[in-house]
């Protein structure tokens, strides 16, 4: 364990609406960049979080038309650079290199998802120390918020009044694994 | 207490990680036993292969007109087996059958192991394995490029993609898992491992929003592929003019085949291993239920083609095509064609009845039955055609396959059951975070829940990514 170089309260919630409502608590008196831990994704921390659409979607889409685009242009470009015909079929055969363009398609997809992922969610997590607990991915939720100076008390009381379990003002950054 | 009503015997999310890390713990001498019987086998099969290399493919039982015997057959039959660990994780997942949530993580486990085991057969099958990179998209020395317009090219990028999307989604969905693992473990190469395969995993409001995206997306590319990898195999067959081969149903026929034998096969992994860990709270009857009506349906879809095919010959008036369908259930294979038909068309009727889908042992057996005769569909489907094509002077009374085809055939199940059962072990083979989205949520004022979140339901199990 070691000190957090930021100053923050975090929250550790046994259930899923006094976690909520501490978040929908602090966002309406103004707080920001609150980080919310969670064994299992939920609908109701999105929305208390009002979380913009995740731009994963985008990544996916320019992969699989690059994809396509790729597996047509190997297809045709080197059917064309020697010019062969085989069983009779025209040099340029679409039927036959949908096959190509459409696997390709899925392959660069799903690995520009991937890219999309990792850019988007921060991952890989590289550092070895966070403000963690591992309760979090047993059953707990979790939630962080930065605090201004003279701001902890204020914090705290809300945390108190949703019903969290256990309130640690100063976190101390956990190692995360060995 | 707000009980799930997939896992009603399920309490809180703690316990669903206590349950399920059961499995990553050591394990006892059977499962030692296991292991070193499925080594032994891969090591019989190995033997076989250097014998093979070393002395020629001739030690296999091909011989002209047959040139794809027992090697192609299991090669088609691996990539069947993979094909419902796709289904389950990911086509199952789109049309939101929560009752997937606990097999899934096994089923995907096998479609990637299948995947590895039927990439080797092709190489097998060249004799010269040492070639295998010419199928590769690379120019040769003159500049000529491989045959876009060859099936067996389009083999190449289909299963290659099959392998690398549905690795990646199997490592990609067991992130958060292996963050919880890393949590609970306390052997020190366990947490070495899995904080390697968590990424740092903390399960932040922004990592499970981009997450949970990532993965829908991923799911619907993996559904059209998996569609299309099945299809791709079944042209190699249909796109040349080989009576029994050369007909426009065998895309349909032969994915349906390939999930129908994966969903058994799912079965067949399953019930061993829920009894062997106590798992009866996580995979119940519903599940297997569920499981079975899919085997069911599939089953009278591969039922379906196969009367399709005997009914399209005939219609034809296409002589090779009618005596050829003449010849594979009253020829020299009659008893492979029996057993393909009694296998996967008669047996599995047994599931239209309640008392034998609830029945495990029924359905271990009925399994089982259906593994071997989808073995045999595609071998009455290569062997039968190649025994007689067109040239009466090159009809062969007799392909068998010989002792290495055979060794290899068993080496195979070695090389697949040493990874299954390794990753047994090793990996979280139940998916907790995805068990823990099928429960409810706990909650702090049940009942009142609506007024504490702002007017939203909170309680409600299923979390629809």
């Amino acid at each position: 364990m070691r000190a957090t170089r930021e100053s923050g309260c975090l929250g550790i919630f046994a259930e899923l609406d006094a976690a909520t409502a501490a978040i929908e608590t602090l966002r309406r008196s103004g707080h920001k960049d609150i980080v919310v831990y969670s064994p299992v994704p939920r609908h109701e921390l999105e929305h208390a979080l009002h979380a913009p659409e995740s731009p994963v979607r985008l990544f996916t889409l320019v992969g699989a038309l690059t994809g396509a685009a790729a597996g047509f242009a190997l297809a045709i470009g080197t059917s064309l650079d020697w010019p062969l015909v085989t069983g009779g079929k025209p040099i340029i055969s679409i039927p036959a290199f949908v096959v190509i363009g459409f696997e390709l398609a899925v392959l660069f997809g799903a690995l520009s998802t991937v890219v999309g992922l990792f850019l988007n969610a921060r991952l890989p997590h590289v550092a070895k120390y966070a403000v963690y607990d591992p309760s979090f991915s047993a059953g707990r939720f979790g939630v962080f918020v930065p605090t201004p100076e003279g701001k902890e008390a204020e914090v705290k009381s809300v945390f108190e009044k949703s019903g969290a379990e256990e309130i640690r003002e100063k976190p101390m950054e956990v190692r995360l694994g060995a | 207490m707000i009980r799930s009503q997939t896992h009603p015997d399920v309490a809180s999310y703690e316990e669903v990680n206590r349950d399920v890390f059961k499995l990553l713990s050591r394990p006892g001498k059977g499962y030692f036993l296991l292991l070193g019987l499925a080594i032994l086998c891969l090591g019989w099969g190995a033997y076989a292969w250097l014998t093979q290399i070393y002395l020629g493919i001739g030690m296999s039982g091909k011989r002209n007109p047959v040139n794809w015997g027992a090697y192609i057959t299991t090669f088609v039959f691996w990539v069947g087996i993979a094909h419902s660990g796709t289904l389950v994780s990911a086509v199952l997942y789109l049309f939101r059958a929560h009752w997937r949530q606990s097999i899934y993580r096994i089923a995907e486990a096998m479609t990637v192991f299948a995947v590895m085991t039927a990439g080797l057969f092709p190489i097998i099958h060249l004799g010269r394995p040492q070639t295998f990179y010419w199928l590769l998209p690379y120019p040769n020395q003159r500049g000529l490029w491989p045959n876009f317009r060859s099936p067996l090219v389009w083999d190449v990028f289909a299963i290659s993609t099959y392998l690398t999307v549905s690795a990646t989604f199997f490592f990609l969905g067991m992130i958060p898992d292996n963050a919880a693992a890393r949590d609970a473990a306390t052997v020190p190469w366990r947490k070495k491992l899995y904080s390697i395969l968590s990424l740092g995993w903390r399960g932040t409001d922004r990592e499970w929003k981009n997450f949970t995206r990532a993965y829908l997306y991923l799911a619907a590319l993996a559904t059209p592929l998996v569609l299309s990898v099945h299809s791709v195999v079944s042209w190699d067959f249909a796109m040349s003019i080989v009576p029994g081969w050369h007909t426009t149903i065998f895309a349909p026929y032969f994915v349906a085949g390939a999930i129908f034998s994966g969903l058994a096969m799912v079965i067949t992994l399953v019930v061993p291993i829920r009894k062997a860990f106590k798992l009866e709270a996580y995979f119940t009857p519903r599940h297997f239920d569920m499981m079975a009506r899919l085997v069911l349906l599939t089953s009278l879809v591969v039922s379906y083609a196969y009367l399709v095919e005997y009914f399209i010959a005939w219609y034809s008036g296409e002589v090779g095509e009618r005596a050829h369908f003449w010849f594979r259930p009253f020829g020299n294979y009659w008893w492979a064609t029996w057993i393909m038909l009694t296998c996967n068309m008669f047996v599995p009727q047994l599931l239209w009845f309640k008392k034998v889908r609830s029945s495990i042992g029924a359905l271990f057996t009925i399994t089982i039955f259906i593994n071997i005769g989808m073995w045999f569909e595609r071998y009455v489907i290569i062997v039968t055609s190649l025994v007689r094509e067109y040239e009466p002077w090159q009809w062969l009374s007799h392909y068998k396959p010989s002792w290495v085809e055979m060794s290899i055939l068993i080496g195979s199940f070695g090389w697949f059951f040493m990874w299954f059962l390794l990753f047994l072990r090793i990996l979280p083979a139940v998916s907790v975070a995805e068990l823990k989205e099928v429960m409810p949520a706990p909650l702090r004022f049940v009942g009142k829940g609506k007024e504490r979140s702002g007017g939203r339901e909170t309680g409600t199990e299923g979390y629809d990514r």
